[in-house]
């Protein structure tokens, strides 16, 4: 045997390697580089937040957070994303039963607690337009939109790619990118309820704070 | 082979053990921070930083518990990554205020601040 043929057959043997089983090396980067984009996210999310810090006493006559908000849809939200946020962690821990039921179960109550949450937060904003409080009215609503529903905005993708991961494991198993898939979006779900904890406290209680 | 799918690299230590402790910890900060603001416990100013502090306490606790950041093992790239987000994070918030309030400041006419004054409150 020669040295090419030797060598074509190496990287041939290794192509077809990836396709069933990734090295654990992809599983490494793949997942840095994700957490890499979600230190990116956040810095989105705090431009956003430095803009409505500047913006929410900007009320142009019209109404302050004082007069808008809601404490207890807030605390339903927050307990909702909550728990989500910890079902999706026992979905990630259910990988090792390596039963397909378990995990699509707490998948599928991540799912459900998460569409509550994006539920009473469309009702929220739906509520807000149709009493003419709209994000055209002043520079604290503009922001208070745009930070609550870029945050909605991520929730969404992440409901969107909840489907995508219980049809990946459906289809093809315990294999180790499905590992990685799951793992990643537990990453992006805590990441959101991280990002969850300041919206409440910033922009709701403090709202309600300032009279 | 038999693919180890617990020892997972970016979750070494995940353990159901910490998802418990985390979540509990965050729920009875997230209710107590609730609880203050809408009873009004403590003076506006004493609650807005008992509600800050719960806030970042309630951060790093979800930090530790639910994204497993300080569990790396060496090299720690995430860390690393992480505290220099937070570093332009910090100077984006913080400088962005700092800046519109010397603005506000400098822009105001005196008449104007009267008028703020009055109406306790700023634009």
């Amino acid at each position: 045997m020669t040295a090419t043929s030797q060598q074509f057959e190496i990287e041939h043997v290794s192509l077809a390697d990836l396709r069933k089983e990734e090295s654990p090396s992809i599983f490494e980067n793949v997942s840095f580089g994700f957490f890499v984009y979600l230190m990116t996210d956040l810095v989105l999310f705090a431009s956003l937040f430095a803009v409505y810090a500047v913006l929410h006493k900007n009320i142009a006559n019209g109404p302050s957070g004082y007069n808008i908000f809601n404490l207890n849809t807030v605390l339903a939200e927050t307990l909702l994303l909550l728990t989500s946020s910890f079902t999706c962690g026992l979905t990630l821990l259910s990988l090792r039963t390596k039963k397909k039921i378990t995990v699509l179960t707490n998948l599928a109550v991540t799912f459900l607690l998460g569409l509550g949450f994006l539920l009473i937060e469309i009702n929220e904003f739906h509520h807000l337009v149709s009493i003419g409080d709209s994000w055209r009215v002043s520079g604290f609503l503009s922001s208070f939109f745009t930070l609550v529903g870029t945050h909605g905005l991520h929730i969404t993708i992440g409901l969107i790619w909840m489907i995508y991961l219980a049809f990946r494991l459906y289809k093809t198993g315990f294999s180790r990118a499905n590992l990685r898939r799951f793992t990643i979006f537990t990453l992006f779900w805590h990441f959101l309820d991280v990002i969850w904890i300041f919206i409440f406290t910033v922009v709701y209680l403090m709202g309600m704070l300032k009279l | 082979m038999k693919t180890k799918i617990y020892q997972t690299p970016s979750h070494p230590d995940a353990n159901l053990k910490q998802y418990i402790l985390g979540y509990t910890v965050s729920v009875l900060f997230t209710l107590s921070a609730f609880f203050l603001v809408k009873n009004t416990v403590f003076t506006r100013n004493v609650l807005e930083y008992v509600v800050a502090s719960l806030a970042i306490s309630q951060f790093i606790i979800q930090i530790v518990f639910f994204l497993h950041l300080f569990n790396e093992r060496n090299p720690r790239f995430r860390l690393l990554v992480f505290l220099l987000m937070l570093a332009i994070v910090l100077i984006l918030v913080v400088g962005s205020l700092w800046i519109m309030a010397n603005l506000n400041h400098n822009m105001t006419l005196p008449s104007q601040i009267r008028y703020m004054n009055n109406q306790g409150g700023g634009f």
